[in-house]
């Protein structure tokens, strides 16, 4: 029996009679984690792992109706056995595990598989079926290493400071943004940030995630010198509107996966890409697939048809659900949350 | 390699001049002069043919990397790049080499070329191995000679002559023909690009032309060019040709013909070298070469279509058939050497007056004086260029009687305008997309246009394509359309996507001509979108009719 169908309101298991992360409003909603595209406003019940409490909250409102779990805890509903697991990818993330009649799935939602300091790591669940999601399933998407990466946005901070000019970060500002900050060198300058990111920094902080000092960039006055030493954490709309102005003659980059091909990079037209993801690479998938021994794989939102067809060849029984995450197939141009 | 493709990236990453300057400048200081000539090369625009046939690259990459063929195809063409691609799909090298791009060129790449399939198998992975991704990917760029960097000319030029003390303008003069295939770089070329001046430097060019001037594009409506040019009687006013800019120049016996490209195209051009015999020594001719009607008179324009030169290109051989059905002409409009001696610095009419003269006291057969215009006022003028599509002219040109010939896109000593007719336009609706290359990467960007088969009402009727453009639109359009594109998918034939026709475009382009290769019957040249019709259902695109009457 299939514990996971798609019906038009989202992914649904039809003998415990709830969704997962869907897209339109229903009675009773398990999320995977906070991102818009997968924790919508307007379900009667939700179901979220603990850590993830206080995002859902004050993305979707202090007042909506929600249980929380911790991981690795079950819970038996219409017979049905659920727990939800660490999926790596933003604070609260989890991967749902199903256990009906002997048959197990898990659903993962967004994943990333390298562990990093501002959530609990990614943890391999062994099941049936694993649902997967594709958004960098090409083999030409391989990560650097984190620290790596966290080196070179240090150095380039560092190189600005010296020129004195701000340092203006473009990042998704829940999950990357905190990540970031974790891995900034803070005795380089001041760290500064948009008002869209200060909110989730202060529930990471209350969660326990260890963040350097951060203060809201428009406290600080327009001419002020500390903003010469400053790296400047932004999301991505801010880039050209007139916040911008007040850094004067600064550097820019971007953070997300995206940043790996030139012509993205290009396109961006910022001075620096880093490429920082937090989505599993094309041998992080292949790996997590693996680690679940699932023998059926179900592919959602990304690289599907690649995914499914290099799975099938593999011997795996993949295929595709179609689903309202992320964007529709390879839509690179969208850019949801990486 | 790695010093060569560090300043590929810091080339790469800005948009500002000053900092890829600086780039340039850094290189440059501390380049072995073997690797800065062949750095200068490349950035110049030289390229050598492809070296390596692409099917082996993909071929060795699959196996490299261990994966199918149509993993590495989805891989493109998300990448949007051959060399990227590979770069990104094999295992990756943290055992750096650090052979220079002089040996690198000479030594592994150049011999692989005409090498049997099996013996580039063998000995491509051992070169890889020994590169980081980013002097791998630098390293297929030049093995399939598509290397390009946001880098002018011009501004190699200026960093050289910043570097060696030198005015640019003299840089420019040393390295015009510097990539043309039939030299190689060496650090003796390139130290003579850095050389300081010497007097006998005007003697020792051989063959080599000067740096073309070029015009700029006159975007202005013509009421205003009173206020902008002054009276036309400042401007000497000529026909924009349709052919292919060249300099003919005539030294000690010897006669070479550069195209703007800088290539040497002499043997391109047998009618010309008949001026080996009839052109004095020391003479410097720039004009355009063109495919004259056979047999019309030398004062009537009869100049043929771009089209028809473009096949002359295409021939490896030149028989006698297309020499008399296709020969060429040189519409010369420039004398840039009398006498050996450079006259650059005079002004453009004083060199229209000795050009007139040498043409007068020469009769050269294959040259044409490229006739002047005369216009009471601007407007008149615009009168004249009415009439270009019809004589097969782009336009006019207008030259400052005053100006001096500049190197390049330049004004600083009187300006070339190009004042170009509008192209040809019709609305047309986008049935096919595939995605894009370099900055388009990812995005469908490339588009197949069609117009319909039968008037608006005709029962049944079709969408027939005729034209493929990818130019024209903002980022932030090409976002928009790529969206749609992925929303209104119909079916997808490998890279290429056929959607629901739902977008209307004015399509622009220069020229149009009946073809048997298009399923229209019609080819047009240069197209590109003037803009998106958001106001235009499809049902009121253009159908063949409004073409084929921009055939008449």
């Amino acid at each position: 029996m299939d514990l996971v169908i798609a019906r038009p309101e989202g992914l649904y298991c039809p003998p415990g009679d709830f969704y997962i992360d869907p897209w339109r409003p229903v009675d009773r909603a398990v999320i995977t984690h906070g991102h818009g595209d997968h924790a919508r406003i307007g379900n009667g019940h939700y179901l979220a792992a603990s850590p993830g409490a206080g995002i859902l909250r004050s993305r979707l409102g202090q007042d909506i109706n929600l249980q929380t779990l911790p991981y690795g805890e079950r819970l038996l509903h219409h017979g049905v056995t659920l727990s939800l697991h660490p999926a790596g990818h933003v604070l609260g993330s989890a991967q749902v595990r199903l256990e009906y009649q002997g048959e197990v799935w898990v659903a993962s939602g967004d994943y990333k598989v390298e562990p990093d300091a501002t959530c609990a790591p990614f943890e391999p669940v062994p099941c049936h079926t694993f649902i997967t999601e594709s958004t960098f399933g090409l083999p030409i998407y391989r990560w650097p290493s984190q620290s790596e990466i966290f080196a070179a946005i240090n150095a380039w901070w560092r190189a600005n400071c010296a020129q004195g000019k701000a340092s203006v970060l473009f990042c998704y500002a829940f999950g990357k943004a905190q990540r970031i900050l974790h891995g900034l060198d803070a005795s380089i300058g001041p760290i500064l940030v948009h008002g869209a990111v200060e909110p989730l920094n202060r529930v990471y902080r209350e969660a326990g995630v260890y963040l350097p000092e951060t203060r809201y960039a428009g406290d600080i006055p327009r001419n002020d010198p500390l903003l010469r030493q400053a790296l400047v954490l932004a999301p991505p709309s801010a880039g050209g509107s007139s916040w911008m102005r007040r850094f004067g003659d600064y550097s820019d980059a971007f953070a997300s996966g995206w940043m790996l091909l030139r012509g993205t990079r290009r396109r961006r037209g910022v001075d620096r890409g880093f490429v920082l993801s937090d989505h599993a690479d094309w041998p992080g998938l292949l790996w997590a697939i693996g680690q679940t021994g699932a023998e059926r794989v179900m592919v959602t939102h990304g690289s599907v048809n690649v995914l499914v067809r290099y799975l099938n060849e593999q011997g795996l029984d993949a295929r595709a659900f179609a689903t309202e995450y992320g964007e529709e197939d390879d839509a690179v141009a969208v850019e949801p949350d990486a | 390699m790695k010093a060569f493709a560090d300043l590929y990236l810091r080339l790469d990453a800005t948009t500002s001049s000053a900092a890829k300057l600086q780039a340039l400048r850094d290189y440059f200081s501390t380049a072995p002069a073997a690797d800065a000539a062949w750095a200068v090369y490349f950035l110049a625009g030289g390229r050598p043919r492809q070296l390596v046939p692409t099917r082996v690259l993909r071929e060795l990459a699959c196996t490299l990397a261990g994966l199918p063929d149509w993993l590495f195809e989805e891989s493109y063409q998300a990448v949007g790049d051959l060399a990227e691609t590979i770069s990104l799909l094999v295992p990756e090298s943290h055992q750096v080499g650090d052979d220079g791009l002089a040996h690198w060129v000479e030594q592994h790449l150049l011999p692989l070329r005409g090498l049997p399939v099996e013996q580039l198998q063998q000995r491509l992975p051992p070169l890889w191995a020994q590169l980081d991704r980013p002097s791998l990917m630098l390293c297929l760029k030049l093995i399939t000679g598509s290397f390009r960097v946001g880098v002018s000319k011009l501004l190699v030029t200026r960093a050289l002559a910043q570097l060696a003390g030198l005015d640019a303008k003299r840089v420019a003069q040393r390295l015009v023909g510097y990539t043309d295939i039939s030299h190689r770089p060496t650090a003796a070329r390139y130290q003579q690009l850095v050389a300081p001046a010497s007097d006998d430097e005007h003697d020792q060019r051989g063959g080599q032309p000067y740096p073309f001037f070029l015009a700029h594009p006159l975007q202005v409506p013509s009421e205003q060019f009173d206020a902008l040019l002054g009276p036309p009687s400042e401007w000497q006013i000529e026909w924009k040709w349709d052919g292919i800019r060249a300099q003919v120049v005539k030294r000690e016996g010897q006669l070479w013909v550069w195209s703007r490209g800088e290539e040497l195209v002499t043997e391109r051009f047998p009618e010309l070298h008949s001026l080996t015999q009839t052109l004095p020594d020391g003479v410097v001719l720039d004009g355009e070469i063109l495919v004259w009607k056979p047999g019309s008179s030398a004062d009537e324009l009869a100049v043929q279509p771009f089209a028809l030169l473009q096949q002359r290109l295409g021939r490896k051989t030149l028989g006698k058939k297309l020499l008399s059905d296709a020969p060429v002409v040189l519409q010369a409009y420039d004398l840039l050497e009398w006498q050996g001696e450079d006259w650059r610095s005079r002004p453009q009419h004083a060199r229209r007056r000795q050009l007139e003269q040498v043409l007068e006291e020469h009769p050269l057969a294959p040259v044409v004086l490229s006739p002047l215009l005369e216009g009471t006022d601007w407007a008149d003028l615009a009168r004249q260029r009415e009439q270009s599509r019809s004589l097969g002219v782009e336009g006019l040109m207008l030259k400052q009687r005053e100006a001096l010939y500049g190197v390049g896109r330049t004004k600083d000593m009187g300006t070339w305008w190009k004042w170009k007719i509008d192209p040809f336009s019709v609305d047309a609706v986008l049935i096919y997309a595939q995605r894009g290359h370099g900055r388009r990467a990812s995005l469908y960007s490339d588009y197949t246009f069609a117009v319909w088969d039968a008037p608006a009402g005709t029962p049944g009727r079709a969408l027939v394509p005729f034209a493929k453009a990818y130019s024209g639109l903002s980022d932030d359009e090409m976002r928009k359309v790529d969206a749609i594109i992925r929303k209104t998918t119909v079916e997808t034939f490998g890279p290429v996507r056929s959607v629901t026709p739902t977008l209307v475009f004015e399509l622009g382009f220069e020229g149009i001509a009946l073809s048997r290769r298009h399923k229209s019957g019609i080819a047009v040249r240069f197209p590109r979108m003037l803009r998106w019709r958001l106001d235009k259902p499809v049902e009121e695109a253009d159908d063949l009719a409004t073409l084929q009457a921009l055939l008449a």
